[in-house]
């Protein structure tokens, strides 16, 4: 559905660089990065807002990067929703019905129909100024579906909203993503609402991409350290393989299940597969490591340590036994353990 | 502060004041019974209304290009947009006369066209024009400035076109900063005397004809002319200010 091919800009203090990506009919697809990786300029590119020096960009099979952003059939909704402050709820949403031949009695009825399943019937004729944020979401959404795009794309949809919003809205996306049959490409610093939401990812950052796959695939396999402390693998260490053996923060392992043939590359674990105690409560087949506590932290109902193993810090989950009953504190020397098959192994170079 | 603040208020209300309360009723009502007075105050709004007409018609552009593009050497072209402001008035005037003298390739140009710059209404409204164009251009870029790009982008990814956008979103949301501008160059325009000696003594504007009663008859004569002109004036402005004021949104 969408294709871009070597998408590449140079910008003051920025360079997008021969991005490409593949994005399928129908498909809800994620791009993820943190803030200034070049996503939203990547969404831009696709609306047609953003000029490039080269690379093409097709959306349904038609080479659309000399089209202006209204001949593209993609419907824009932002982060800040940008709505016409001059217009009502309704008006708003009816804005582009006129350019995409839909008559007005028709597109005033659809307008309502929309309005409706978002549950904002009764606003329709409220000015934008005095709409909460939920409600200014929802309507942006109905004004990008309301001209029965092609492509919706969305920046960071649900950043802005209050955690109990959040979830609600993200159910109402999907329940529209599947209802319409229209192609969604989200832009979000959010992995969780990429897992919620997409079937398929990528993972951008400094203008260039890391890896493109499902969202399952990128959240257990992730392919650069960047991704994968973004996906939450935050323990990422330089490891050597050697013989069978896997060797990082000092230590060696062996016996470790699927590992790579490269000689150089990347460990990673999650901290939550990290668990901190005493050599005497691992079972058997776990790896462990010997540290000291530098850092101890309670989140909620857990604590998480940063435990120092021969000059890298690691962060752990530690049992509120270990801290309550056998007094676990800084400095404290501690066993840290993981299971092989939690290992998460990746090559140097990308 | 109060005490300078007062100084200040002082030092622009009195002289203006004086002026308005110095003609006997007797000479006001002879002046506004004069014809040449009050061909003169017309023509005066007349031109100045075509200047601010124009400078929203041709100054909108680059308004718009200036506002929404950053690009090397936009400081310069700022400047240069700045120019009439600075410069003496008679400069203006020479200015224009010279480019548009039939010796050179200009001016011979204007002449085949039919278009004569001394001493007409044209020559009037052009060095109107000039002289209140930055005014107009400054504050609907400001204006412009005002709205953000999103609101613009995400009209054209809905389907509508440049223009479209521009007469649907840009315009509703900053007509009125639009419109304080083409105050603004209407009042510089009103006020223009010294490039307008030089273009177009005759058709007499207000302020020329003030002039002119100045000197030939003193400073009785020619104080009912700005009276005249400065109540006018005065009532014009006034209206065209309360229009431009945001309507209490009713709740």
């Amino acid at each position: 559905m969408i294709r871009l091919t070597a998408l590449h800009m140079d910008l003051p203090g920025f360079t997008l660089n021969d991005v490409d990506l593949h994005i399928r009919k129908g498909e809800f697809f994620a791009l993820m990065g943190s803030t200034g990786s070049g996503k939203t300029l990547v969404l831009e590119t696709v609306a047609g807002l953003a000029p490039l020096d080269s690379g093409t960009v097709e959306i349904g099979g038609r080479d659309v990067t000399k089209l202006p952003p209204e001949a593209r059939r993609v419907s824009l909704v932002y982060q800040d929703h940008a709505l016409f402050p001059h217009l009502t709820v309704l008006q708003n949403v009816m804005y582009g019905q006129r350019y995409h031949g839909i008559p007005k009695e028709r597109g005033r009825r659809e307008a309502r129909d929309l309005l409706d399943a978002l549950g904002l019937a009764r606003l329709e004729n409220r000015k934008p100024a005095r709409l909460s944020g939920g409600e200014k979401q929802r309507t942006a959404m109905a004004r990008a579906l309301a001209c029965r795009p092609d492509v919706v794309l969305l920046d960071e949809p649900l950043s802005s909203l209050d955690p109990q919003f959040r979830g609600e809205l993200r159910h109402t996306l999907k329940q529209i993503h599947e209802d319409m049959g229209a192609t969604f490409l989200m832009v979000t610093h959010d992995f969780t609402d990429a897992m919620v939401l997409a079937e398929r990812g990528a993972v951008i950052k400094d203008g260039s991409l890391h890896q493109q796959d499902t969202v399952t695939n990128i959240f257990r396999r992730p392919a650069t350290p960047f991704t994968a402390s973004f996906v939450g693998m935050t323990n990422v260490f330089p490891a050597r393989y050697d013989n069978g053996s896997c060797a990082f923060a000092g230590h060696s392992f062996d016996g470790l299940p699927g590992l790579p043939e490269w000689r150089a590359g990347f460990a990673a674990l999650r901290p939550e597969d990290v668990i901190v105690g005493t050599a005497a409560d691992f079972p058997a087949e776990w790896h462990i490591m010997e540290g000291t506590v530098e850092r101890l932290e309670r989140e909620g109902f857990t604590w998480t340590a940063t435990v120092r193993c021969s000059g890298q810090s690691l962060t752990a989950m530690v049992d509120r036994h270990m801290v309550l009953n056998r007094g676990l504190g800084i400095d404290s020397p501690v066993t840290v353990g993981f299971a092989g098959e939690h290992l998460h192994h990746m090559p140097k170079d990308v | 502060m109060t005490i300078s603040a007062g100084l200040v208020l002082l030092f622009i209300a009195i002289p203006l004041l004086t002026t308005l309360t110095a003609p006997t009723g007797e000479i006001l009502l002879e002046t506004l019974n004069d014809a040449d007075v009050l061909k003169s105050v017309w023509l005066s709004m007349t031109t100045s209304a075509m200047a601010a007409g124009l400078a929203f018609v041709f100054g909108t552009p680059l308004a718009y290009f200036l506002a929404r593009n950053d690009f090397p050497g936009k400081k310069v072209v700022e400047s240069l947009v700045d120019l009439p402001i600075m410069i003496p008035h008679p400069v203006v005037g020479i200015a224009l006369l010279s480019l548009t003298s039939p010796n050179m390739w200009f001016g011979e140009f204007l002449q085949s066209m039919g278009v004569t710059i001394m001493g007409t209404r044209t020559g009037i409204v052009c060095v109107l024009l000039f002289v209140g164009m930055p005014f107009y251009v400054n504050t609907a870029k400001s204006g412009i400035e005002s709205i953000p790009r999103r609101m613009e982008n995400v009209s054209r990814s809905l389907g509508a076109g440049s223009a479209a956008t521009f007469f649907r979103i840009t315009l509703p949301l900053c007509w009125r900063h639009m419109l304080v501008g083409m105050i603004m160059c209407m009042a510089r325009a009103i006020s223009e005397f010294g490039a307008i000696i030089i273009v177009a003594y005759h058709p007499m504007i207000a302020p020329v004809l003030m002039y002119e009663r100045f000197t030939a008859y003193g400073l009785t004569y020619s104080q009912p002319v700005a009276v005249i002109l400065i109540v006018v004036s005065m009532l014009f402005f006034l209206l065209l200010r309360s229009m431009s004021l945001p309507k209490s949104e009713a709740q």
